[in-house]
């Protein structure tokens, strides 16, 4: 098939690539051989955030390169990397707090409300909406709202007071998991069961057995049904 | 509908017959009927596309053609001169690789009062553990038990496995998760807090525990997050591993890093390097699906080129089932822009059926991935397949029918990670049906290790993806991001506690290299390219 070859320009230099690509693609059809601003290339892993804009357009755009499609007349820059603060705690030495989520993250208190950071998230997160819930305490909700976040930083970066908000949101989730959670008896129970030994005979047993017979036993075995 | 109009017509004939096929339930193959399938049409069974190596321990055993000529390559250090006296880092266990299994062992090391480094290709947490979306595997609920995990694990990987290594993932399990739940992890539960468990490809009892589907994000992002918290841990990005460091009786005593950051500099000449001196060392390089076997797309990170294989190879390490690689069955076939990247098992485990052009069920859905991949290459390879405008063949996945079967909102609710990739891209998934095909997508085997993850060679750990043994010749949903996890912790304790029964009096050479030149020199074989890879190159090429 044909290609559909568009213009592009990164960092100031024209190139034309097809219009297929990816913008992490298309850098590479370019000729740039990438070591930052790539991971995953799969959208989870927040490392190829990027900043473009149009010709003739003065916005600036925010996007994962690895899942956004150039366009024609894009103007694309790499940001290798963006600074941001993050404070060292230690989740054994917190007592699962909402105040502590603010003791350890005071800035989050000069959210403005302007809703930035909503606007500039690829993954189409509320993050004004975690945001407000973790000056509110309401730490069950910041971390389910946050929850999909991948780390990008794309919201910090054009934030108006300056705020790191998707550390504050992962401490958020880490106490919920941590402290919030309701416990599972089933998984203590089996954590007993297993250290007073009761499988061992059972494993033992399919050790030592012969591979035929392991086979057969797994032909049958039955299976628990999808309901 | 956001398919060119030629995909649209097609899709339209599987919404045609979805309402056939809810009620039907595809036959599960024999035993037989399995073994036949993947002997005609599975890529570990294409003979043409493996090489035998020639040098090392593994001389005379088979393996990918692309992953043969990087074992036997040549060293990068070779022909530099680097000053190994005076190492620029100086630690008890230093762990190469900074994903699930590497920050697992990381983090038990510390606990252990270990002086921990931990070197890493890209960024700490840019991996696959990152992109697990399905789950992870324990067998914690009344009617299953590790016994009943323990014959899945063996089933699933053709009863080849290692039993001592089988052993220790379950038994080990229900604690490997307990241990994540402390350190923060958001399981899915139910309100009385039990965990809501779901079916994976080869599970006879339901024992995936997930995120939502972000289970390997929220794993890895915890674990990478108290990895920074700890100052008894220093982490070093961008600085792969390209050698590790021997004394003269083999045992290692470090590594030698690549600074990418300077060296990947345009104004640099020179390759920088860091020299760790290490008392025990712990291999956790992930997979090798960048390496693009027999040409398939894969699922993998960027920086998924295997080179903790050749690190351990060259030292002398063995190698376990390094002739089977895992295909998972359903790939992206359509957007091209995303060709390779996963559709988690969880769909089909949530009722979508594989379909082929004429919109009818060809396989079980829930087979183990070997089988459900072989199943969909036959259909390609008979005609039966959907050709996409990039050229390539691909069948259905009906991820409409979840929402028949499950109440309307369920694939949003439970995939919203893969709604918005496709999204991205103007497909519906809980409308439209998508295009799969099998794409590369782990490494079944490794370096040989035994439950507490050492090698034959003194005082080398390798754990997770990078080592072989607990899989088999096929490894089951889920059972990968625990065997990070319980494995990556095995690591960690095992290489603390040698590390203390050191001495720190060790000796830096890279005397392994002179010996395997020589082998290389005896077999005359004249490397064919440097190795590791460490990146794969995408420059000028069509993607
Ligand atoms: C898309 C996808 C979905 C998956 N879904 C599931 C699932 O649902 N359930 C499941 O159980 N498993 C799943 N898996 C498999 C599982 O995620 C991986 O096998 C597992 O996470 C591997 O963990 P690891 O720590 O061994 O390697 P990784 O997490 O890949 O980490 C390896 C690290 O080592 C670094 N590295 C590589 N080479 C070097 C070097 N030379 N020097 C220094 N560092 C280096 C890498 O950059 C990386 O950071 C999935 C895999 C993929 C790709
Ligand atoms: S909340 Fe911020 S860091 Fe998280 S994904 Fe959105 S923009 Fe990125
Ligand atoms: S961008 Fe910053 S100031 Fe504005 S709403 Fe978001 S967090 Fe608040
Ligand atoms: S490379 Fe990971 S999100 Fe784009």
């Amino acid at each position: 098939m044909a290609e559909n070859m568009i213009d592009i320009y990164i960092m100031g230099e024209h190139h034309r690539v097809p219009d297929s690509l990816t913008i992490l693609q298309a850098l590479e059809y370019a000729g740039y051989r990438l070591i930052r601003g790539v991971g995953c290339r799969g959208g989870f892993c927040g490392a190829c955030a990027t900043v473009y804009r149009v010709v003739g357009d003065y916005h600036l755009k925010f996007a994962l390169a690895c899942q956004t499609k150039v366009e024609p007349n894009m103007q694309l820059a790499m940001i290798p990397y963006f600074p941001a603060h993050q404070p060292r705690y230690r989740l054994s030495e917190l007592k699962g707090t909402a105040q502590e989520v603010l003791d350890i993250y005071p800035e989050m208190l000069t959210c403005y409300g302007c809703n930035t950071c909503t606007k500039s998230c690829p993954q189409e997160i509320d993050v004004l909406g975690y945001v407000s819930a973790i000056v509110r305490g309401d730490i069950p909700l910041a971390a389910d709202i946050s929850f999909d976040c991948i780390m990008c930083g794309l919201c910090v970066s054009r934030c108006p007071a300056e705020l790191v908000k998707h550390h504050a949101a992962l401490l958020c989730r880490r106490i919920y998991g941590k402290f919030l959670a309701p416990r599972s008896e089933h998984l203590k129970q089996r954590i007993q069961e297993i250290k007073s030994g009761k499988f061992n005979a059972a494993i033992a047993e399919l050790k030592n057995m012969p591979q035929a017979e392991l086979k057969k036993l797994y032909a049958n075995r039955d299976i628990e049904p999808e309901e | 509908m956001a398919y060119p109009s030629p995909l649209n017509e097609l899709a339209t004939r599987v919404a045609e017959t979805r309402p056939d096929r809810l009620n039907q339930a595809f036959p599960r193959l024999t035993a037989e009927e399995k073994d036949k399938l993947l002997h005609e049409y599975h890529p570990d069974y294409r003979a043409d596309t493996f090489s035998t190596l020639r040098v090392g321990p593994n001389a005379g055993d088979r393996t990918p053609r692309e992953l043969a000529l990087l074992l036997e390559g040549e060293s990068l250090l070779k022909g530099t001169n680097i000053a190994l006296d005076h190492p620029d880092y100086d630690c008890d266990v230093l762990v190469i690789g900074g994903g699930g299994a590497g920050c697992a062992a990381a983090l038990i090391a510390e606990d252990l009062g270990a002086k921990v480094l931990v070197a890493t290709k890209l960024r700490l947490g840019d991996a696959n553990t990152m992109m697990a979306q399905g789950g992870i595997q324990a067998a914690d609920k009344e009617n299953d038990s590790p016994a009943i995990h323990y014959l899945d694990v063996l089933g699933g990987g053709h009863f080849a496995n290692i039993p001592e290594l089988v052993e220790t993932l379950v038994t080990d399990a229900p604690e490997a998760i307990q241990w994540l739940e402390e350190l923060g992890v958001m399981f899915d539960k139910n309100p009385d807090g039990s965990m809501k468990t779901i079916h994976g490809g080869g599970t006879s009892r339901k024992r995936m525990h997930t995120a939502r589907d972000y289970t390997g994000a929220e794993i890895m992002r915890t674990l990478r997050d108290e990895v920074k918290s700890r100052p008894q841990i220093t982490v070093l990005e961008f600085s792969p591993a390209v050698e590790l460091l021997t004394d003269s009786t083999g045992a290692t005593t470090g590594a030698v890093l690549l600074n990418l950051n300077l060296s990947g500099n345009a104004f640099s000449r020179d390759y920088h390097y860091t020299v760790v001196r290490a008392k025990t060392v712990i291999i956790a390089t992930g997979g090798s699906g960048r390496l693009h076997y027999q040409g398939f797309p894969t699922s993998n990170h960027y920086g998924a080129t295997g080179d903790g294989l050749v690190l351990a190879y060259r030292a002398g390490a063995r190698l376990a089932f390094i002739d089977t690689m895992q295909y998972h069955p359903t790939g992206v076939a359509y957007p091209q822009q995303i060709i390779g990247q996963l559709v988690t098992e969880k769909v089909r485990s949530l009722g979508a059926q594989l379909l082929n052009i004429d919109g009818q069920q060809f396989i079980y859905p829930l087979e183990t991935r070997d089988v459900v991949a072989s199943a969909i290459i036959r259909e390609c390879q008979q005609g039966k397949g959907v050709v996409t405008p990039g050229n390539i063949s691909g069948v259905w996945l009906d991820t409409p029918m979840i929402e028949i079967l499950r109440g309307p909102g369920t694939v949003k609710k439970e995939l919203p990670a893969m709604v918005r990739q496709f999204a991205r891209f103007g497909i519906e998934l809980d409308k439209e049906p998508i295009l799969v095909y099998p794409t590369l997508h782990y490494q079944n085997g490794g370096v040989a290790i035994d439950p507490d993850c050492r090698t034959n060679v003194p005082f080398l750990f390798v754990a997770g993806e990078a080592s072989g043994g607990v899989h088999g010749r096929n490894r089951l949903m889920g059972n990968s991001l625990l065997d990070v996890i319980v494995f990556g912790r095995r690591a960690g304790a095992a290489a603390a506690q040698n590390a203390r029964a050191r001495g720190s009096n060790l000796e830096l050479t890279l005397k392994h290299l002179e010996k395997w030149d020589q082998e290389l020199q005896k077999q005359r074989i004249a490397p064919a390219t440097k190795s590791p890879l460490i990146l794969p190159d995408y420059t000028k090429k069509e993607a």
